[in-house]
């Protein structure tokens, strides 16, 4: 019993991670139609920039709460910024075009973002600073969560709440929703609507630049291309809960996580090898996109000719 | 017109390209001037700490023998080569080094799948390949070509089982393996049937792959078994990260590891999570011996840390292989390959080296204990039929006697070690960490 349960709260966080990741396919899918292949590599560069931010600030001696709070921030605002300038650089020229050119400028700038940090840092994995002093609490039996992963869950379920906010209660996430049922209308009801999707890659960024860091204290070793299949698998969170939808990611994310863990840690019982945790993933996206094309949460628009 | 202008333009330019080749590059197979030696190893990629640290200790010793007039008035020069710690770059490298540059013997890797791709290029092209560090035994087996300077896996394998069954008195041992690497998959099997036959039981074996991001799937599981001891044969990227949620899972009993382990970087990933661990390794910095501890000054002075087991079995194979070609009196690879093959009690700094039948060094290993950023000596363990010569590190303060005696069911010959150091107090109960619980 307490092993499930141990296994659960595993599950449980690196799907909060996921989820982080999910909203921001989710996002600008819901906005613009386009499937972010950058995303992931805006996690890695969020975990990046965390690193140097702890060691140029100096909180990298030790661990302070302090330090965490400036180094998540930091990092969140330097991705929004990245996240803004791929989207104008790259995106906002093309985007008159097909679809299919603006995918496969987003694969190029994914593979782009990996090997200018490769060239630049070398792809040896680095240690990211211990920002959070490490320690576990017995929840009963053997079941045991660390302040790490209460770390993760606290500031995801803050963040998954303050994104509710911004796209529900604020002015902007209105033009956001206007913007995503149809970007042409949205423009003509006055709506600025770059600036919008701009807003939108920026938040999106922000939230995996989030996922980077935490993860980085769950697991402190950090390289350029740790974002690719982190990003893959939250893609397909995205997917499996209904992309474009808000909620959907958040429970595509948490699923794949906990069943992740579940093969990992009960596979060898029914004869699957813990080496087939990353297959499961995709095993559920071929499954989701046979049965329920839409997704868990997503719901079936009929397109209008 | 055009085309042909172009055609005869690109034959002129391949013919040159082709004139340039023939005339070889430094080496050249030549028997007077400088010797070439090639170096290839991960010096950017997951496993860079290895192959930086092995090619500090290479040139190291390349600098020594040049210094003291080279190898019969023939200086040496390294050319190193970049595999970033993939076996097929490692494959590519070793041909750049042989058609291109013709060095005439090879020095490299540290991981053993690196060495099994890039060996069958040596074996062909006959240039004598010597590793300093891959323990897999697979890697000799390759061909007359490849020998190396360190003990194989069956050993180090068996030397963790004994260690945990004798030592620590553990009775249930859970083993964590890095699924795809031939070095991980070779230590699980010596390590799982040596501690079988001690009358251990191996209560689980979980598998991860190098590169993944979450181990606490594999740990939980491991955890629910309850072992004395967790045998984890991985590299140090992966075991720090591994050690680091395995004290998240609040899990008491110590990991085991082996050479894989030797990093700085390892402390960097795990901290103090890693505090009570052991691995086996190739020599220890503690070992009071003057030839180990001039070296580990030099080392020191001249790249500024203290030399991991890599640079100092690199300074070996470096040191062995002048040596053979001083004995050869020639840089031919069948003479050469000959003289490396011949190699009987060269005194090394990770002891002494001879090479058995299959060009494997016949070494004992050290025992160590991790403790705040240190590599804690705790005991020597010897191969089969070879006794501790006086100089080994038997008079290190941190143990108390390590004088050999016959184990007869065993394949090993342990040091008689009746009272285990202090640091290694309470061995029954084999649990870490006592003080780590949370504060």
């Amino acid at each position: 019993m307490d092993t499930f349960v141990q296994q659960l709260i595993n599950g449980l966080t690196i799907g909060a991670i996921y989820a982080l990741i999910a909203l921001g396919y989710t996002m600008v899918y819901g906005i613009l139609r386009l499937i972010n292949f950058a995303h992931g590599d805006i996690y890695m560069v969020g975990a990046f920039v965390g690193y140097f931010l702890a060691f140029q600030l100096g909180f990298a001696v030790g661990p302070s709460l302090l330090g965490l709070s400036v180094v998540l921030i930091g990092s969140m605002i330097a991705a929004a910024l990245v996240g803004m300038a791929i989207e104008r650089f790259a995106y906002r020229p093309i985007r008159k075009y097909a679809r299919m050119t603006t995918l496969i400028t987003a694969i190029g700038v994914s593979l782009l973002i990996e090997n200018l940090f490769v060239a630049k840092l070398g792809a040896a994995p680095r240690a990211f600073p211990q920002l959070l002093q490490e320690r576990s609490y017995t929840l009963f039996g053997n079941a045991a969560i660390s302040k790490s992963q209460i770390l993760i869950f606290a500031v995801s379920v803050a963040l998954m709440l303050l994104l509710q906010w911004v796209i529900f209660k604020t002015k902007v996430g209105t033009a956001m929703r206007a913007v995503s049922f149809n970007l042409n209308s949205a423009k003509l009801m006055g709506i600025n609507t770059d600036f919008i999707i701009s807003f939108t890659f920026a938040l999106g960024s922000a939230l995996a630049a989030a996922g980077g860091v935490l993860t980085a204290q769950y697991n402190p070793q950090i390289d350029p291309l740790m974002g690719i299949i982190t990003g893959l698998k939250a893609f397909v969170a995205a997917v499996l809960g209904g992309i474009g939808n808000i909620p959907g990611a958040v429970l595509g994310g948490l699923l794949i996580g906990i069943a992740e863990t579940f093969v990992v840690g009960y596979g060898q019982n029914v004869g699957v090898p813990t080496t087939f945790r990353d297959a499961v993933a995709f095993a559920i996206l071929i499954l989701v996109l046979l049965f329920r094309p839409t997704g868990l949460l997503g719901s079936t628009v009929q397109e209008k000719v | 017109m055009k085309r042909i202008l172009l055609s005869l333009g690109l034959i002129a330019t391949f013919l040159f390209a082709l004139a340039c080749e023939r005339k070889g590059g430094p080496g050249a197979g030549g028997q007077t001037g400088t010797i070439v030696i090639g170096y290839y190893g991960d010096l950017s990629g997951r496993t860079s700490n290895f192959g930086q640290s092995t090619k500090a200790g290479v040139e190291m010793a390349a600098d020594e023998i040049n210094k003291a007039g080279g190898i019969d008035g023939r200086q040496i020069q390294i050319l190193s080569e970049d595999d970033e710690g993939r076996p097929e770059k490692a494959a590519t490298v070793v041909t750049k080094l042989i058609d291109q540059d013709r060095v005439v013997a090879l020095l490299g890797e540290v991981a053993s799948g690196n060495t099994l791709a890039a060996a069958p290029k040596a074996q062909a092209a006959k240039v004598p390949m010597i590793s300093p560090s891959s323990t897999n035994p697979a890697v000799t087996q390759v061909g007359d070509y490849i020998s190396r300077v360190c003990f194989i896996d069956p050993f180090q394998g068996a030397v963790m089982a004994q260690f945990a069954a004798n030592t620590l008195k553990a009775k249930k041992a859970a083993i964590m393996l890095d699924f795809n690497s031939p070095y991980s998959r070779g230590l699980t099997e010596f390590f799982e049937a040596s501690f079988k036959k001690l009358g251990g039981t191996i209560v689980d074996k979980q598998s991860y792959t190098q590169g993944d991001r979450d181990y606490k799937g594999q740990l939980t599981a491991i955890r629910s078994k309850n072992p004395d001891v967790i045998y984890v044969p991985g590299y140090y990227g992966e075991v720090g990260v591994i050690a680091k949620q395995a004290k998240q899972l609040d899990i008491k009993a110590p990991m085991l590891g082996g050479d894989g382990w030797d990093s700085t970087q390892l402390w960097d990933l795990g901290g103090d999570a890693l505090n009570g661990d052991f691995i086996s390794n190739h020599y220890s910095v503690d070992d009071p011996s003057p030839a180990i501890q001039k070296f580990v000054a030099d080392y020191k002075a001249r790249n500024g840390n203290v030399p991991d087991a890599l640079a100092a079995l690199g300074y070996d194979a470096m040191k062995v292989l002048a040596d053979a070609i001083k004995r050869a009196g020639t840089t031919e690879g069948p003479k050469l390959k000959d003289a490396i093959a011949a190699t009987k009690g060269f005194v090394g700094v990770t002891g002494t080296i001879s090479l058995d039948k299959d060009r494997n060094a016949v070494k004992p290993a050290v025992v160590l204990k991790l403790q705040d950023k240190k590599y804690i000596y705790q005991e020597t363990i010897y191969p089969e039929g070879m006794t501790a010569p006086v100089s080994a590190p038997a008079t290190t303060p941190a143990t108390s006697s390590t004088s050999p005696a016959a184990a007869p069911a065993s394949p090993l010959t342990k040091g008689d070690k009746p009272a285990p150091p202090a640091k290694v107090a309470s061995p029954a109960a084999a649990t870490k960490k006592a003080a780590a619980t949370p504060q």
